[in-house]
């Protein structure tokens, strides 16, 4: 379906990431997923080669804008132009407003939000050429419901959605669609640091009654990267077991 | 017509989708073969690709004929 497609998904060394790149991966696309270690881009190569995917993991800080630079040009000679892009990065800082530093607040918006717009825009030129390609931001319940303890990461991911539908508009007419995935409450390694008590309360809020798994999401981004989904754009599907419904 | 000319024309076929006898010097891009403001910034990135240059945004703006277009790589690029 994504027959010798060129995919990069940020972030793919574990949890969302990971599962999106073996999902784009076992769809026909060449995978490149990216980590901020060498080690972990090493782990990256290793879990595509296990799961029989074309791919390789390469080590990308989606901060630095000539890693993002140097990355791209290796894909480009090495693969060919990235057609399908999964901005997935993201970290957490959570902690209440009142105790939150400036450190806090810009990490998570320069990881979660700059990174989009920098990467958007520079897989952007090739894909405006070959009037063709998708764009998956991942973003979060948490920003379209909020959630204590986390403003800069709210805000980040509600940021995502307002970027995601204005460059769905700017490039529409060239084939290129940009939609948001929104994850609700998924078994990973950044829920697992969540205290009990408040997994024990968001659980009550699932109408499906058990959290999340990285396949669900895996499953909804390759269908947005499909041919078949051509004609959404600007969109946020939510996949969060009716936790909240937008 | 001299290299240049026939080089920013040939783009602006390309880039527009315009025939090449509706694309003439004085014609303007958007008024004339119908870009719209996204198929100018692509026109502006091709030419820049072409004449191997980079054009900033502030004198993009400004060309916005064919003719202006041809006087910019003059101008501008050896």
């Amino acid at each position: 379906m994504l027959n010798q497609q060129v995919a990069l998904v940020t972030g793919a060394s574990r949890g969302i990431g990971a599962a999106i790149a073996v999902a784009l991966g076992k769809q026909g696309a060449i995978v490149i997923g990216t980590a901020t270690s060498t080690s972990g881009a090493e782990a990256i190569t290793a879990a595509l080669n296990a799961a029989g995917v074309n791919g390789i993991g390469m080590a990308l800080d989606v901060t630095q804008p000539e890693q993002v630079d140097a990355v791209l040009k290796q894909i480009a000679t090495q693969f060919g132009d990235v057609s399908i892009l999964v901005n997935n990065a993201g970290i957490t800082k959570d902690t209440l407003l009142m105790r939150m530093k400036d450190e806090d607040w810009d990490a998570v918006l320069n990881t979660n939000l700059k990174s989009v717009f920098r990467m958007s825009q520079a897989v952007l030129r090739p894909m405006m050429k070959a009037r063709q390609g998708r764009i998956v931001n991942i973003s979060s319940v948490v920003g379209h419901m909020g959630n204590a303890g986390q403003t800069n990461y709210a805000a980040a991911k509600a940021g995502m959605t307002g970027f995601t539908k204005s460059m769905a508009m700017e490039v529409g007419s060239r084939g290129i669609t940009v939609n948001c995935v929104a994850p609700g409450f998924i078994e990973t390694d950044m829920t697992a640091e969540l205290p009990e008590e408040i997994k024990t309360k968001m659980l009550e809020r699932i109408a499906i009654g058990r959290l999340g798994q990285v396949d669900e999401i895996a499953a909804t981004v390759a269908f947005l990267a499909s041919p078949a989904a051509a004609y959404i754009t600007g969109e946020t599907i939510h996949v969060n077991g009716g936790m909240y419904c937008a | 017509m001299s290299d240049i000319e026939q080089r920013v024309k040939k783009i602006v076929c390309e880039q527009l989708g315009a025939n090449e006898a509706d694309v003439k010097n004085a014609s303007s891009f958007v008024d004339d073969l119908g870009a719209d403001s996204l198929d100018t910034v692509e026109l502006v990135m091709a030419l820049e690709e072409e004449f191997d240059c980079e054009i900033p945004d502030e004198e993009a703006e400004k060309i916005t004929t064919v003719q202006q277009a041809i006087d910019y790589v003059n101008a501008n690029v050896k």
